[in-house]
């Protein structure tokens, strides 16, 4: 193994600062900061696309078309009460392996053995995904987009709920003006509606947003390996035979770092949502917006 | 010559379709990481131990690449079902009830010796203890047949936590993986009888998978013919030979 600084090549001789700089930048400890910029991009693209699921959802269910506002209904309905758990074991597989039913119908027309044997799930080679050749980093891509999706229907059926409150929160009078004022059905919803409502819908979001900060560890359901996951195997009792850094049971000195990355994150989180907060009431019709009219007066 | 490039398209042809007939190229291994001397992640981060030894010598055997991969004890059959990879090589007992889900090869292990530990200088009855376990092992169910109370953990490394800060009175476990645990920590010690559960540690398969099984179970074959295996069980301090 190559070692970041050079006297780390007997670490048995080491000690104190010598000793955990050598420790804390060993190949394993490379995966758990590395696993940071996982969860980190696993956040940045979940939230965006979990919104624009909750914003279709909440859409869906204030449609005049009844199929349309049945679907928004159901999808809140029924991911809202099925536990994470279930949802991320049972549903990303059958999500996977519907992917691979479709190549498998499209790629291998002329597959005479049945699909499912037993409790196995058999397509054609081809339409394997990814391809049973491809390089693990493929695969990794792969188990993370699923897991993105996933976390995205998932936070987007709250999400969903948390917008059609948010809808219904818009005083009624607003869009009777607009209508009065000729505009239709799209126009008061896009221009009346849809910019007033963030500011109830705030609140309800950061809460998902914070629930969704600390969801990640469901990730490794899936193979996908985040802090947790790293903070638990790097703190776990090391005997000597099997490392060059023996150790007791750290996992409390692990999950205490977790602690303060959790804790710094939720605060850099509050300034933000505070700061967007701030910037929606602007203008509103709200008690908030009338104190922010009458400081700037 | 017009043979020449006709039989080399003839054996390219043939080859093609042997490669497409096959797994394709890649054989992705399953296994859990935190199990040694089985399997464990090492300092540069990468999967070790006896396993992952053993399963590289066996993919170069039965001439299959291999790629490691790490998984969730708890999901990792379901895992393996669904064809995220293609072989369970994590320390897995050949059970019955597992058998009715997935294919074992041959065991490339002997029925390991499960010991129980406990604090040191603590006589334990064990029948009425409250013993540690990791869930859905053989150790677990064990424990539940024999009438102590079980406590389920979803990691080795919990279980034996728990002994030591009192929630349970033993922790039973392979004895090759208490073993070293023992040896470093002068608090816990082994207790009782050891007990031989399950049928040897073998590689997981799909059950749809019989070449692939065949094949990995040729490869055991060899090894246990030519002593390989048996070197390989010495050096890691597995158990008993064959």
């Amino acid at each position: 193994m190559a070692a970041i600084f050079s006297f780390c090549s007997d670490p048995a001789s080491l000690e104190g600062i010598e000793w955990l700089s050598c420790y804390l930048t060993t190949g394993k400890h490379l995966g758990i900061y590395w696993s940071i910029g996982t969860v980190l991009l696993l956040l940045a693209i979940t939230a965006p696309v979990a919104l624009f699921f909750g914003f279709a959802g909440a859409s869906a269910a204030r449609s005049r078309i009844l199929p349309i506002a049945w679907f928004g209904k159901g999808y809140t309905a029924i991911v809202r009460g099925v536990p994470d758990i279930a949802f991320f074991l049972f549903f990303v597989i059958a999500l996977d392996q519907f992917f691979e039913w479709i190549r498998h119908e499209v790629k291998c027309p002329d597959w005479d053995m049945p699909i499912r044997q037993g409790n196995d799930f058999v397509v054609c080679p081809e339409a394997k995904l990814p391809l049973g050749t491809a390089p693990q980093w493929v695969h990794e891509t792969y188990g993370f987009s699923l897991a993105v999706l996933t976390f995205a229907i998932v936070f987007g059926a709250f999400a969903a709920n948390v917008l059609s409150g948010a809808m219904r929160a818009v005083p009624h009078a607003q869009l009777e003006t607009a209508e009065a004022y000729g505009m239709t059905q799209r126009q008061t919803f896009w221009r009346v509606l849809v910019p007033q409502m963030w500011v109830y819908a705030l609140p309800g979001l950061s809460n998902l947003w914070m629930v969704l900060i600390k969801a990640t560890p469901l990730l490794f359901l899936l193979g996908v390996e985040d802090i947790v996951y790293w903070a638990r195997e790097l703190g776990a009792t090391k005997t000597a035979k099997f490392t060059d850094y023996p150790h007791g049971d750290w996992r409390m000195w692990y999950f205490l770092a977790l602690l303060v990355f959790y804790l710094g994150f939720t605060k850099v989180s509050e300034v933000v949502l505070d700061k967007i907060m701030s910037r929606l009431t602007r203008g509103q019709a709200t008690a908030a917006g009338e104190a922010q009219r009458k400081a700037a007066a | 010559m017009k043979t020449l490039i006709l039989s080399t398209a003839i054996a390219a042809l043939a080859a093609g379709a042997a490669l497409a007939e096959g797994h394709g190229a890649t054989v992705r291994m399953g296994t859990e990481g935190a199990y040694p001397p089985y399997n464990f992640i090492n300092d540069a981060g990468e999967v070790d131990g006896f396993e992952r030894e053993l399963g590289d010598e066996l993919c170069a055997r039965a001439e299959l690449t291999c790629e490691w991969v790490t998984n969730d004890w708890d999901s990792i059959i379901p895992n393996l079902v669904s064809g995220n990879y293609d072989t369970i090589i994590a320390g897995m007992s050949i059970t019955d009830e597992r058998k009715q889900v997935i294919d074992f090869t041959e065991n490339y292990t002997q029925p390991d010796p499960s010991a129980f530990v406990a604090v040191a200088g603590n006589d334990v009855d064990l029948a009425g203890a409250v013993i540690a376990a990791q869930a859905a092992t053989i150790q677990a169910s064990y424990v539940a047949e024999m009438g102590a109370t079980l406590l389920e953990f979803a990691t080795p490394e919990e279980s034996i936590a728990a002994v030591r800060n009192g929630e349970a009175d033993a922790v039973l476990a392979d004895k090759a993986f208490l073993a070293p645990v023992v040896e470093a920590e002068a608090d816990l010690a082994f207790t009782g009888d050891d007990v031989l559960i399950g049928g040897g540690v073998g590689m997981g398969v799909r059950q749809s998978d019989t070449e692939l099984r065949d094949k990995f179970t040729a490869a055991i074959q060899s090894m246990k013919a030519d002593g390989s295996l048996n070197a390989m069980i010495a050096k890691w301090e597995i158990g008993e030979q064959f």
